[in-house]
C-alpha cells in the first residue's frame, strides 16, 4: 500500500451515504472517540484525512461490525487499518505494539517468545510434524502456543483429535504468527513478508487441510493469503463434522448450563455461527442457553485487532463486563468461547470484575476433553 | 298509490348485530306506518339477501325499500339495481346507516339498538315520500381535448387517437415538446432527451386522428362531460402540423377563434420552473456562473451555446458545486412542496460534469437526497462512486472572493460552517405551477391544492380525474413529475377521457335541482353559489334556468335562494324534515 | 356478451381492481384473476392511508364492491393463471380455480362454519400478518369480496387426513348445505386481447436483518403489522399495544431491507419514508404522550402533499434522527436501540417499548411462474421489466401485455392507480381496434 495516496484513494468509500449504521454499531463507539462514519465523511469531503494525534484509532478491535451492517457495501474498517498504516508508517505507534510487531518479525510471534519453544507444549502429547506427513495440519497459533492458559485449549483439541483418530501433524517450531493482528494495526509490509514465508512452508509441506485454534489465524487463511488454495477449517467446524459422522463419541456428561459467546472473526467476520452451538448442544447433560447478544448481534470481547496488545484510550470501561451481567442474567455457569483472544480478555476481565466465581470462562473444545 | 314499505335490516355478520340487536330493529321497523314487511338478514347485499328484496317487491307489491346497513357509499348503487331489476323505480331506495353512524361508533348494545331504530324510522318516513326520478344518458362527442403539447399532452393524445378517436393538442407555444425539449440526457437511464421525444411527436405528427394548434391557447369552454364547446384562439405564427417548423415564412393568416366541439378534455399545461432570483442570498442574475439547472441542461448541450462543453466565459471550472432545494421546501416562498425531481437531475448533471470534467471537484449540496424510483437509488449509488462529493447542508449564500465564487454552508455532518469556493454553481431550481394556470382553470373550472396545482378529484384513488367531469388531469399541472411518471399519468388521463368516447354515451346525474319560475326573481345568487356553473339567467323570461346535465344536485343553489324557489329533487324540504321529524 | 372484446387482468390489488374498472367502465369486458380468497390485496391491510390519512378500507371497500358488481368484470378469486398461449389480440388464457370446498352459490357469508372449524384460531391470519388468528374455514377479512366462505385445503383436517372427527363439524353446522369437500379444481379457458400484470409485491422478510431482532422480540414489529395494530378492525381494535404493558417509546427504524446492497436490494421502496411518517402520527393520535422517534437517513417525501405531512408529523412533536440504527437489544423488560446520530456526530441507545421496522417491498416469491408463463423479463431489481423506463413505463417486451402497480417497481396508491390506468387506455386502444387489422395500419 503506497501511503503517499490520501485515505480517499486507498480505501473505496464513495458507497458511503452517512448512514452512521457503522458507528452505531461499534462497540467502542459509547467508550472512546473513535467515530469511524466521521472519518469516511473527512476523507470524502476534505480528501484526506490525518491521523495525527489521533489515539483512539488504537481502540479499533477490528471486530468487523461496521462492514456487517453497512447497506452500501463500503468497509469502514478499511479506514482505520489505512490510518494506522500511516502512523506505523511514520513511526507514530503505541511502545506496546511496536513491541510486538518486531517481536513478529525476530521471533515469529508477538510475545517475545523463543521460537524454538514454540512447540513445548505439545511434548509428551504423541503429536507429529507435518512433515512427517498427515491429512490435517494442525495450525496451533502464537497464543496457543506460549500462553499457559491457552495452552490448555491446544492440547484438549489434541485430545480430541486423537479421540477421532484424526491424522494430524503440526509445524513445530516452523510454525510463525499467522498475522492476522499484524494486518490489522496497520503493518502491511510484514504481513507480506511473512505471509510470504508462510505460504512457502505450506507449499513445502505438501498441506492439503489446515485447521486453526483461533478464529483469527482462520480469517486470515481464508480470506486474506492470496492464491492459498487449500481448505481452512476452525477447530469447531471441525470437530462438528467429527461427532456429526460419529467419529468423536462422548463417554460422559457435563451437567452444567452453558452459554456462548461468538467470537467475531469467527461470527461476523466469517459467519460461523452454528458448528460451536451444535457441538455444545451435542454434549450430554449440557443445557444451551443463548444470552440476548449473540450471532450477528454479538458483543465484541475487546481482544481482537491489536487490542490485544495495546490498553486503548479508555481501558477502565470494559465491554466484557457487560457480557457477564447478560451470562448471569440468562443464568449459565459456564461461558464458553472459541477463540484464544477471548479467553484470555475474559479471564482477566473476570477476574477484574470479580465474575471469576460466579462464572468460569473456557473454550469449547476443553468441555468436550472433559466428556470423550 | 299508498306507500308500500319494505324494511331490510342487515346484521353485516357481526359488524352490526354484534352492537345492535338487528331482530328488535326489524320489529320496531314492522310496526311503523305504511311498513309491509320488514327482515332482518345475515347480509342483505348476498346474493340471497338481494332475492328476498326482489321477492318481496313482486310477492307484496312493495314500492318503497329502505335498507338498514352499511354506508350508502358502499351498497347504494347494488340496491338500486336490485330493485330495478324488480320492476321499480331505483330511486325509491332509501339506506339507513347503522353500521359507520351506528354499530362502529357505539359500544353499549341497548342504546345502540334504540339508536338504530331511529335511524331507520326516519328513513322510513322519508322513504314514504320518495319520488321516482328518471335516469339519464346524454351522447358523446367523439373527440377529446389536449390542452398543451408537452409531453404529457402529447402521450394522452396517442392513445386516445389510437383508440380511434380524435385528439386536438392545442399548445401555446410554436412548437410542440414543452419541457422535455429543453432537455439534454434523463435520469437514470442517460437516454436522449430529444430522441425520446422524437419519436414521440413523430407519431404525433403522423398520426390521422391528431390534430395539433400551436401558437394556440384554450380561451373558453362550455358544456358539460361529452359535450364541450371550446374556443381556441390562434395567433398568427401558427402551424398546424409541423410540430418542428420554425419556418416563418410559415405564416398563418390574421388571428382567428376555433370552435371545436369534444367529449373529453385533458389538461396537460405543464409547470414554470422556479425563478431563483427569488432566493437572492445564491446572487443568481448578479454572478454569471450561478446558473439553474435548465441552463445547465444547455450549457451541456451539443447543440448549446459552448457546443456542449462546460465552459463558463470561456474558462473551464475546476470546482462546480450543485444546490438542492432551490425554490422547494421552502415555506418562506409558500413553496412547501418538495419538486420531486431535482435531487435526480442533480445526480445527472453530476455525472455529466464528470464525464466532461474528469478532474473537476464536483460537490453536491443535499439535505436528503430523494432518489426513489426505479433505478434512481442505483444511479445515486454509481454517481457518487464517479468521485462526486455529496455533502449535507444548504448553503446559506454565495459571494465572491477574487475571480471565484464562495458557497457558505453548514456541512451538517461535520456540525461545522464550511466555505467551498467554485467556478460554477448549479442551482436545482424546483418546479411551480404554471403563472398563467388561472386562464385554463377558469373556463374548466379546475380546482387548486394548497400547493397550487390543479386539484386532482382524490389524491389516492383518483389521482388524474377532477371536480369536472369530462376533464382530466396529466402531467406537472396537477404535481411535480419525472417523465416517467407523467407518460403513465397521461396514458391514466387517456383511460379516463376514453370511457365516454368509447362508450359514446354517459349516464348523467338524476339528482339535479329544480327551479319553480313562480318563485324565482333571477337574482343570480343562485349562480354564484354553483360551482359547476349550472345556473345562468335566461335574459328572454329574466328567470334563472338549470342545466340539468351540468348540475351536480349538491344543493347549494338551494340554500343560496332568498325566495326558495330552488329544490333538489330527491332532497326536497318534505323528504328531509319527515326524517328529520322521525328521528327527534 | 359473449363476443365481447375482453382483457385478462392478473392480481385483483388495487392496481389490477383498477385497470378492470376502466377497462370495464369503457364497455369492454375484463376478467380479473385473484389468487387470494378475496380481492383488495395489500392495500385492505393497511390502516390510514399518507397522506391524506383516508381510512384505508374506507376508500377502497366501495370500490371492491364496485368490482364485485360490474357487470362488464368477471372475477376469478382463489383462482390462478396457468397457461398463457397465443399473441396480442388473441391470447389463450387457462384459469385454474382452486377448490374452495364451499359451494359459492349457496354459501350466504354466515360464519357457522368458521365458527365450527376443528381448526378454529389455531391458524396464522395472513391479512392480520400473524398477529390474528383463523381457522381453515375462513373469509380472510370482513369487507372480503366475493362475501364468502372459503376452506383451506392447506390445512383442513378432513382434506389433508380424510376425517376431521367423527363428522366435520363445519359441514354439519352449515344451514345453507354448502361444504363440499369433494370440490375439485376447476380449469376455464379465455380469450382475451390483453393481458394487464398486477401482482403487486411480497414485504420485505425483516428477519433477514438479523440486528433487529426480529422474530426474537416480540416489540419489534413490521409496519405492515404496524397497520394491523392500529386497524380499528384488527386484533386489538386499533389500540397501539402488544401487551399490558404501557407503550412510553415508540421507535421507527426506516430503510429495513431497501438501499441494501448486501441484500441485494439496492433500491429504495418508495413507501415506507411516507408510511411511517403516517404511522408515528398516529401513534401520536392514539398516544399523546408517547415519545415517538423515527430514524432516517434521507427523509423522501416526494408526492403531492408529502412534505405538507412531514412538516406537521414534526410539528406533532415527533422526533427525526438521522442514523440508521445498527442494533437492538434487551435491557431489562425495555428494548434498547443503538444507533449514531449523524447530526450529533455520537452514538446513543434509545430506549423502546415498541420498535416499528419500515420494511420494504420487494419482488414476489412467485415472480419466476409469472416470466415464465407470460415470457417477462425482470429488471436488475427483480421487478418486472418495462419495455422502456421514459416513455413505456406500463408495456412490456411481449406486445399486448402491461404492467400494473407494484409488480413493476415500489409505488404509492396514487402511482399505482395511475399506472393501472395506464394500462387499462392501452388494453382500451387493442381492444378498439376494428377486428383483423392490427393497430399500426389502422387509417
Amino acid at each position: 500500500m503506497e501511503t503517499d495516496q490520501t485515505i480517499l484513494e486507498r480505501c473505496d468509500l464513495w458507497g458511503c451515504i452517512q448512514c452512521g449504521k457503522c458507528t452505531g454499531g461499534c462497540p467502542l463507539s459509547f467508550k472512546t472517540t473513535l467515530n469511524v462514519r466521521r472519518l469516511i465523511y473527512e476523507a470524502l469531503v476534505e480528501g484526506d484525512v490525518n491521523p495525527d494525534g489521533m489515539e483512539e484509532l488504537w481502540d479499533c478491535t477490528t471486530c468487523g461490525t461496521c462492514v456487517l451492517r453497512c447497506p452500501k457495501e463500503v468497509e469502514p474498517v478499511d479506514v482505520i487499518v489505512a490510518l494506522r498504516t500511516e502512523l506505523v508508517d511514520g513511526g507514530i505507534i503505541p511502545p506496546t505494539i511496536r513491541d510486538a510487531l518486531t517481536s513478529v518479525f525476530r521471533y515469529g510471534n508477538p510475545s517475545l517468545m523463543q521460537p524454538e519453544e514454540r512447540a513445548d507444549w505439545a511434548e509428551g502429547l504423541g503429536v507429529k510434524s507435518i512433515s512427517d506427513g498427515a491429512d490435517v495440519l494442525y495450525f496451533v497459533g502464537c497464543i496457543p502456543s506460549y500462553d499457559d492458559r491457552v495452552q490448555k485449549v491446544a492440547k484438549a483439541l489434541v485430545k480430541a483429535f486423537h479421540k477421532a483418530e484424526v491424522d494430524f501433524g503440526i509445524l513445530g517450531v516452523e510454525e510463525k504468527c499467522c498475522c492476522n493482528e499484524v494486518r490489522r494495526v496497520g503493518e502491511e509490509g510484514l504481513f507480506e513478508y511473512v505471509v510470504e514465508e508462510q505460504q512457502e512452508l505450506f507449499s513445502s509441506c505438501n498441506v492439503e487441510h489446515i485447521v486453526t485454534t483461533s478464529p483469527h489465524c482462520f480469517n486470515t487463511f481464508t480470506n486474506e493469503y492470496e492464491g492459498l488454495d487449500i481448505k481452512v477449517q476452525h477447530y469447531t467446524q471441525f470437530v462438528a463434522e467429527l461427532i456429526d459422522n460419529g467419529k468423536l463419541a462422548f463417554t460422559g456428561e457435563l451437567n452444567k448450563v452453558v452459554t456462548y459467546h461468538d467470537p467475531c472473526f469467527l461470527g461476523k467476520q466469517n459467519a460461523v455461527y452454528d458448528e460451536p452451538r451444535k457441538i455444545l448442544q451435542s454434549i450430554p447433560g449440557v443445557e444451551f442457553r443463548e444470552m440476548d447478544r449473540t450471532r450477528d448481534r454479538s458483543l465484541c470481547c475487546e481482544g481482537g485487532g491489536g487490542r490485544m496488545w495495546g490498553e486503548g484510550t479508555n481501558p477502565e470501561e470494559r465491554l466484557a463486563t457487560s457480557r457477564f451481567e447478560e451470562v448471569l442474567s440468562v443464568g449459565a455457569d459456564i461461558m464458553a468461547v472459541a477463540c484464544p483472544f477471548c479467553l484470555l480478555t475474559f479471564d482477566l476481565a473476570a477476574k477484574a470484575g470479580g465474575y471469576d466465581e460466579k462464572v468460569q470462562v473456557t473454550d469449547i473444545i476443553e468441555l468436550v476433553a472433559e466428556v470423550i | 298509490m299508498p306507500p308500500k314499505v319494505g324494511v331490510y335490516v342487515c346484521h353485516c355478520g357481526i359488524n352490526i348485530a354484534h352492537t345492535v340487536a338487528v331482530q328488535d330493529v326489524a320489529r320496531a321497523a314492522a310496526g311503523l306506518p305504511d311498513v309491509a314487511v320488514a327482515r332482518d338478514y345475515i347480509y342483505v347485499c348476498s346474493d340471497p339477501g338481494q332475492q328476498s328484496i326482489q321477492d318481496d317487491i313482486k310477492e307484496l307489491g312493495l314500492n318503497r325499500v329502505v335498507v338498514a346497513s352499511c354506508s350508502p357509499r358502499m351498497h347504494e348503487l347494488t340496491f338500486r339495481r336490485v330493485i330495478q331489476e324488480a320492476g321499480l323505480n331505483p330511486y325509491y331506495l332509501q339506506i339507513a346507516n347503522i353500521r359507520e353512524q351506528c354499530s362502529w361508533v357505539h359500544s353499549e348494545r341497548g342504546s345502540a339498538t334504540e339508536k338504530a331504530k331511529e335511524v331507520v324510522a326516519a328513513a322510513v318516513s322519508r322513504a314514504r315520500l320518495l319520488e321516482p326520478l328518471e335516469e339519464r344518458e346524454v351522447q358523446v362527442t367523439r373527440a377529446a381535448l389536449v390542452v398543451g403539447g408537452g409531453i404529457a399532452g402529447l402521450q394522452a393524445a396517442l392513445d386516445i387517437a389510437d383508440a380511434g378517436y380524435i385528439a386536438y393538442v392545442v399548445e401555446k407555444e410554436s412548437t410542440v415538446g414543452g419541457k422535455v425539449a429543453q432537455l439534454g440526457l434523463t435520469f437514470p437511464t442517460l437516454d436522449d432527451a430529444g430522441t425520446l421525444l422524437g419519436e414521440i411527436s413523430e407519431r404525433v405528427e403522423q398520426h390521422p386522428n391528431i390534430e395539433v394548434f400551436t401558437n394556440s391557447e384554450l380561451v373558453d369552454a362550455e358544456g358539460f362531460i361529452g359535450n364541450f364547446q371550446v374556443k381556441v384562439h390562434r395567433h398568427p405564427r401558427h402551424s398546424d402540423k409541423g410540430a418542428h417548423s420554425d419556418n416563418a415564412e410559415d405564416l398563418a393568416p390574421a388571428e382567428s377563434v376555433l370552435e371545436l366541439g369534444v367529449g373529453t378534455v385533458i389538461v396537460a399545461t405543464g409547470f414554470d420552473v422556479f425563478d431563483a432570483s427569488l432566493k437572492p442570498e445564491f446572487g443568481y442574475s448578479v454572478y454569471d456562473n450561478v446558473i439553474t439547472a435548465l441552463e445547465f441542461e444547455q450549457l451541456s448541450s451539443p447543440s448549446g451555446p459552448t457546443g456542449g462543453e462546460i465552459k463558463i466565459d470561456g474558462r473551464t471550472p475546476e470546482d462546480v458545486v450543485f444546490i438542492h432545494c432551490v425554490g422547494s421546501r421552502d415555506r418562506n416562498l409558500g413553496n412547501p412542496y418538495c419538486s420531486r425531481i431535482c435531487c435526480m437531475y442533480t445526480a445527472k448533471q453530476a455525472h455529466i460534469v464528470r464525464e466532461k470534467l474528469p478532474e473537476a471537484r464536483i460537490t453536491v449540496f443535499y439535505i436528503d437526497v430523494r432518489a426513489f424510483g426505479k433505478g434512481f437509488e442505483e444511479f445515486y449509488d454509481q454517481v457518487r462512486e464517479e468521485r462526486v462529493r455529496y455533502r449535507r447542508g444548504n448553503p446559506s449564500e454565495i459571494y465572491r472572493r477574487g475571480d471565484r465564487l464562495v458557497v457558505r454552508a453548514e456541512d451538517t455532518l461535520l456540525g461545522k460552517p464550511i466555505e467551498v469556493e467554485a467556478d460554477l454553481v448549479v442551482l436545482a431550481a424546483g418546479i411551480v405551477p404554471r403563472e398563467d394556470a388561472g386562464q385554463v382553470a377558469g373556463p374548466l373550472k379546475l380546482s387548486r391544492s394548497e400547493d397550487g396545482f390543479f386539484m386532482e378529484l382524490h389524491p389516492k384513488l383518483r389521482p388524474v380525474d377532477t371536480t369536472t367531469d369530462g376533464v382530466y388531469l396529466a402531467g406537472c399541472c396537477q404535481g411535480p413529475k419525472d417523465i416517467t411518471d407523467t407518460i403513465a399519468q397521461a396514458k391514466a388521463a387517456a383511460s379516463s377521457a376514453l370511457i365516454p368516447l368509447s362508450l359514446g354515451r354517459v349516464r348523467v346525474e338524476s339528482v339535479t335541482c329544480a327551479i319553480d319560475p313562480l318563485l324565482c326573481s333571477g337574482c343570480g345568487l343562485c349562480a354564484e353559489a354553483c360551482v359547476y356553473g349550472a345556473l345562468a339567467l335566461d335574459g328572454r323570461t329574466g328567470l334563472m334556468t338549470a342545466n340539468q346535465v351540468v348540475c351536480k344536485g349538491c344543493g347549494a343553489c338551494a340554500t343560496a335562494c332568498p325566495s326558495g324557489a330552488i329544490v333538489v329533487k330527491h332532497f326536497t324540504p318534505d323528504q328531509i324534515l319527515a326524517e328529520v321529524e322521525a328521528a327527534i | 356478451m359473449g363476443d365481447m372484446e375482453a382483457t385478462l387482468v392478473i392480481g385483483a390489488g388495487i392496481a389490477g381492481m383498477q385497470a378492470a374498472l376502466d377497462i370495464a367502465d369503457a364497455g369492454f369486458k375484463a376478467y380479473l384473476v385473484e389468487k387470494e380468497p378475496s380481492i383488495g390485496g395489500r392495500m385492505a391491510q393497511l390502516d390510514e392511508t399518507f397522506p391524506t390519512l383516508d381510512c384505508s378500507s374506507c376508500i377502497l371497500t366501495p370500490q371492491m364492491v364496485s368490482v364485485g358488481g360490474h357487470p362488464n368484470i368477471e372475477l376469478f378469486t382463489y383462482s390462478e393463471v396457468v397457461e398463457v398461449d397465443g399473441s396480442a389480440g388473441q391470447f389463450k388464457v387457462k384459469v385454474r380455480k382452486k377448490p374452495r370446498y364451499i359451494d359459492v352459490d349457496k354459501c350466504t357469508g354466515c360464519g357457522i362454519c368458521a365458527e365450527n372449524c376443528r381448526l378454529k384460531d389455531r391458524i396464522d391470519s395472513e391479512f392480520n400478518v400473524a398477529m390474528g388468528r383463523r381457522g381453515a374455514a375462513y373469509m380472510p377479512f370482513p369487507q372480503a369480496v366475493p362475501l364468502k366462505y372459503t376452506i383451506d385445503g392447506e390445512h383442513c383436517l378432513m382434506i389433508q387426513r380424510g376425517k376431521c372427527g367423527k363428522s366435520p363439524p363445519c359441514r354439519d353446522a352449515c344451514p345453507a348445505e354448502a361444504i363440499d369437500f369433494k370440490q375439485a379444481e376447476e380449469i376455464v379457458e379465455l380469450e382475451v386481447v390483453a393481458i394487464i400484470v398486477a401482482t403487486g409485491f411480497d414485504p420485505f422478510d425483516a428477519q433477514l436483518k438479523p440486528e433487529y431482532g426480529y422474530g426474537v422480540y416480540e416489540d419489534v414489529i413490521t409496519g405492515l403489522q404496524f397497520e394491523r395494530l392500529s386497524s380499528a378492525s384488527g386484533p386489538t381494535f386499533g389500540e397501539i399495544k402488544l401487551d399490558e404493558r404501557p407503550i412510553k417509546d415508540v421507535v421507527f427504524i426506516q430503510c429495513v431491507g431497501s438501499r441494501d446492497r448486501t441484500l441485494g436490494n439496492p433500491y429504495c421502496s418508495r413507501v415506507c419514508c411516507m408510511y411511517t411518517a403516517k404511522q408515528a402520527h398516529l401513534v401520536r393520535e392514539k398516544l399523546p404522550e408517547a415519545r415517538v422517534t423515527v430514524f432516517y437517513t434521507d427523509m423522501r417525501a416526494f408526492g403531492k402533499g408529502f412534505e405538507e405531512f412531514y412538516d406537521r408529523v414534526r410539528e406533532e412533536r415527533v422526533l427525526y434522527r438521522r442514523g440508521n440504527p445498527s442494533e437492538i437489544y434487551r435491557r431489562g423488560d425495555r428494548l434498547v436501540v443503538r444507533a449514531e446520530d449523524t447530526l450529533l456526530a455520537k452514538p446513543i441507545e434509545m430506549e423502546a417499548d415498541l420498535v416499528v421496522l419500515a420494511i420494504g417491498l420487494v419482488p414476489r416469491e412467485d415472480a419466476d411462474d409469472v416470466t415464465g408463463l407470460l415470457h417477462l423479463s425482470r429488471s436488475g431489481d427483480g421487478f418486472f421489466m418495462e419495455s422502456h423506463p421514459k416513455l413505456r413505463p406500463t408495456e412490456t417486451e411481449v406486445e399486448g401485455i402491461f404492467l400494473a402497480g407494484c409488480c413493476q417497481g415500489p409505488k404509492d396508491i396514487p402511482d399505482a392507480v395511475a399506472q393501472a390506468k395506464a394500462t387499462a387506455s392501452s388494453a382500451i386502444v387493442m381492444m378498439s381496434q376494428p377486428k383483423d387489422k392490427p393497430a399500426a395500419d389502422q387509417e
